[in-house]
This record gives structure tokens, C-alpha cells and sequence, in this order.
């Protein structure tokens, strides 16, 4: 057991208080083994002070709603331990970075997810009423390409972590590029020319700058930048075809 | 092609790129070559004036440099300033014809 799960440890929290002008809030937490940083701040707001702010449903990785700024770092709350982005047993809370704050530690994911649709994320049915599967064998490109970008949980770390979105707020972000690929090799598709034209965009596909950090900070271990070169490569071929 | 000019400028930049890459690696290379014992203006110029190929080579690296050079500070622009729009491109292809006017004027020179 280490020094800081000690019985009696405690954790001092600073979690971020207001909306885009606003202070921190310190708070003093015990430290249990194994405790996560949801678990934390459910402890704050069920014990200490009942006005903090934040968001969650399913605690187990699933839902995406939990996540938030960590020491600076974005992340799934429910599946953070505290132990281990300890920093001199502190740790700062603050909402996800490159969305509006609705108070504390919640934000506005409306631009999130209408950026969603902007970059063609709704699958067109190709033959739409169909009662039988589609037969897409596992071995072949376009669902090994769909397969390793289609666990998202859209969650907003990836879109929090990216500079380019900082840089540019239209930039179209890595959580819906990649969706955008998965569904660029869906065979079951009936627009994949359209997708392709809604990447390839003011702030689309080529503004990224393959900065990784969308992939190093994935809480499901996808690689959007990779889904994103993807994109760049599939608009260029059409392009240089006629077909965009 | 107008409703696809990020598609298209990303593409210009990927090329210039790939042209780029080798021509400035022997363009350093010749001159880590050519200087080893000493080198005057006059024996520069006895070596490029006339030669097709040094003026097909810097010519080359030109048109490369100036493409790259006016795309990426567009998005270098775009990305830390709050300078969009018309203006910007017109500026950037007035960057890319400065480059290409002093680049030929300097590649006449020597060649």
C-alpha cells in the first residue's frame, strides 16, 4: 500500500467553479484503494457541498458522459483510479477543454455532436426495409478499417485533447472524422461519395495536423488520426478521379 | 474544384512536398560538397552559369518552395490569427508570386 492510500490520506481536490470566468473550489478527500475520480467528486457533491456540477450515468465506461479535465489531461472519469494521476496528492478538475462550460464541471456538447451530423455521421441505408443481413466478410479491408474506429463512445476526451479544434472551432473534430471513416467503409452504405464530401470541407479531414493526441488519449484506444489519414487519402483518390 | 479548394490546396502541398524532399537534400548535400576546401563567388558562378541543369534544378525548387511556402503560412495564419476568408488568399498567392518573381530573378542570375 502506498503513502497516499494510507488509512487517514486524504486527497486535496480542486475542482473549477462558475463558467468561463470562475475560481477553484478546493476540497480535502479521503484516499481509498481503488477509488476512481467519479468516485471523488460523488463524494464532494454527496458530502461536502451539494452545488457542484458534473455528469455521468453508467460509472463503467460505456456512456461517455463522465469525462473531464484531470490535471490538465482530459479523461473517463469512471474508469480514472485517483492513485494514479496523483500529482503530490492533488488533483484539479475542470470541464472539457474546447466546449462551452455550462457550470463546473459540465459542458455544452451541443457543437460536439452537431458536428457530428456536419461531417456526414448518419448511415445511409442501401437497401433500406431490408430483412436479411449483410453479408460483410471479417476479413476484408473496408471492415477491418470500420471495425478498429467503431467503438467509440463519443465521449468528447479526444475532441478536448486536439489543438487543432483550439485553434480552429470549425474544425470538423477527431470523434466525428472517424466516425465519418467507418462509415466511408461500410459496404452496407448507399452514400459513400457524399460522406467523402462532407469531410473534404473548410476545417475538414485536411486541417488535421496528425498531432496524435486524440489517439494517445483515447479512453477506448482508438486511433482517429489514423481514421482521419484515411480520409485524406480516400478524398484525394476522388478527387484526382473526378468523383468529388 | 472551387467548392474543394482545402482538398485541393492539401494536395498541392502533399506534391510540393514529395518534390521538395529530394531536391533539398542535394541541395545541402552539394553544398557540404562543394565548400569542403573553400569556394569563391567566381567559381560558383563558373560552375552554374549556362548549365541547364542547375537552372532546371533551382528552377524546380522554386515553383516547389513557393507553392509549399504560400500554403502552409495560409494555415499557419488561419490557425493563430483571426484572418480568413478572401483577403487571406489573396494575400498568400501574392506571397507565392513574390517567391516565384525573387526565386527566378535569382535563379537567372547564377544560370
Amino acid at each position: 500500500m502506498s503513502e497516499q492510500t494510507k488509512a487517514g490520506a486524504t486527497i486535496t481536490v480542486e475542482i473549477w467553479r462558475g463558467r468561463e470566468d470562475g475560481h477553484f473550489d478546493s476540497f480535502s478527500v479521503p484516499h481509498e484503494e481503488k477509488q476512481t475520480i467519479l468516485d471523488v467528486v460523488t463524494y464532494i457533491q454527496r458530502r461536502i457541498d451539494p452545488t457542484v456540477s458534473y455528469r455521468f450515468a453508467c460509472r463503467i465506461g460505456m456512456c461517455g458522459s463522465c469525462a473531464m479535465m484531470v490535471n490538465g489531461a482530459p479523461r473517463w472519469t469512471c474508469r480514472t483510479h485517483a492513485s494514479k494521476v496523483l500529482k503530490d496528492g492533488k488533483i484539479r478538475l475542470q470541464p472539457l477543454r474546447n466546449l462551452p462550460v455550462i457550470k463546473d464541471l459540465v459542458t455544452d456538447m451541443t457543437v460536439f455532436f452537431d458536428k457530428w451530423q456536419k461531417a456526414g455521421g448518419r448511415f445511409e441505408p442501401s437497401q433500406p426495409g431490408s430483412q436479411e443481413f449483410a453479408e460483410v466478410s471479417p476479413e476484408s479491408k473496408e471492415r477491418a478499417a470500420a471495425s478498429a474506429g467503431i467503438e467509440c463512445i463519443g465521449c468528447g476526451v479526444c475532441y478536448a485533447a486536439c489543438d487543432v479544434v483550439a485553434w480552429n472551432p470549425d474544425y470538423l473534430g477527431p470523434a466525428q472524422l472517424n466516425r465519418a471513416w467507418t462509415l466511408v467503409n461500410d459496404v452496407r452504405d448507399a452514400d459513400r461519395k457524399g460522406h467523402l464530401a462532407a469531410v473534404a470541407v473548410d476545417a475538414g479531414c485536411h486541417a488535421c495536423h496528425s498531432h496524435q493526441n486524440c489517439t494517445r488519449y483515447c479512453p477506448k484506444s482508438l486511433n482517429p488520426t489514423a481514421s482521419i489519414a484515411g480520409l485524406k487519402r480516400a478524398t484525394m483518390t476522388a478527387a484526382l478521379k473526378g468523383d468529388l | 474544384m472551387s467548392g474543394r479548394i482545402e482538398l485541393w490546396l492539401y494536395v498541392a502541398q502533399r506534391l510540393s512536398a514529395m518534390v521538395l524532399a529530394p531536391l533539398v537534400i542535394v541541395h545541402i548535400a552539394t553544398i557540404i560538397y562543394a565548400i569542403r576546401d573553400g569556394l569563391t563567388a567566381a567559381e560558383i558562378l563558373g560552375r552554374t552559369e549556362g548549365s541547364i541543369l542547375w537552372a532546371g534544378f533551382y528552377g524546380l525548387f522554386v515553383a516547389a518552395a513557393a507553392v509549399h511556402g504560400a500554403i502552409g503560412l495560409r494555415t499557419i495564419l488561419r490557425e493563430m490569427t483571426a484572418w480568413r476568408g478572401r483577403s487571406l488568399d489573396v494575400a498568400a498567392s501574392a506571397f507565392c508570386l513574390m517567391i516565384l518573381v525573387m526565386g527566378f530573378r535569382a535563379v537567372g542570375a547564377v544560370t
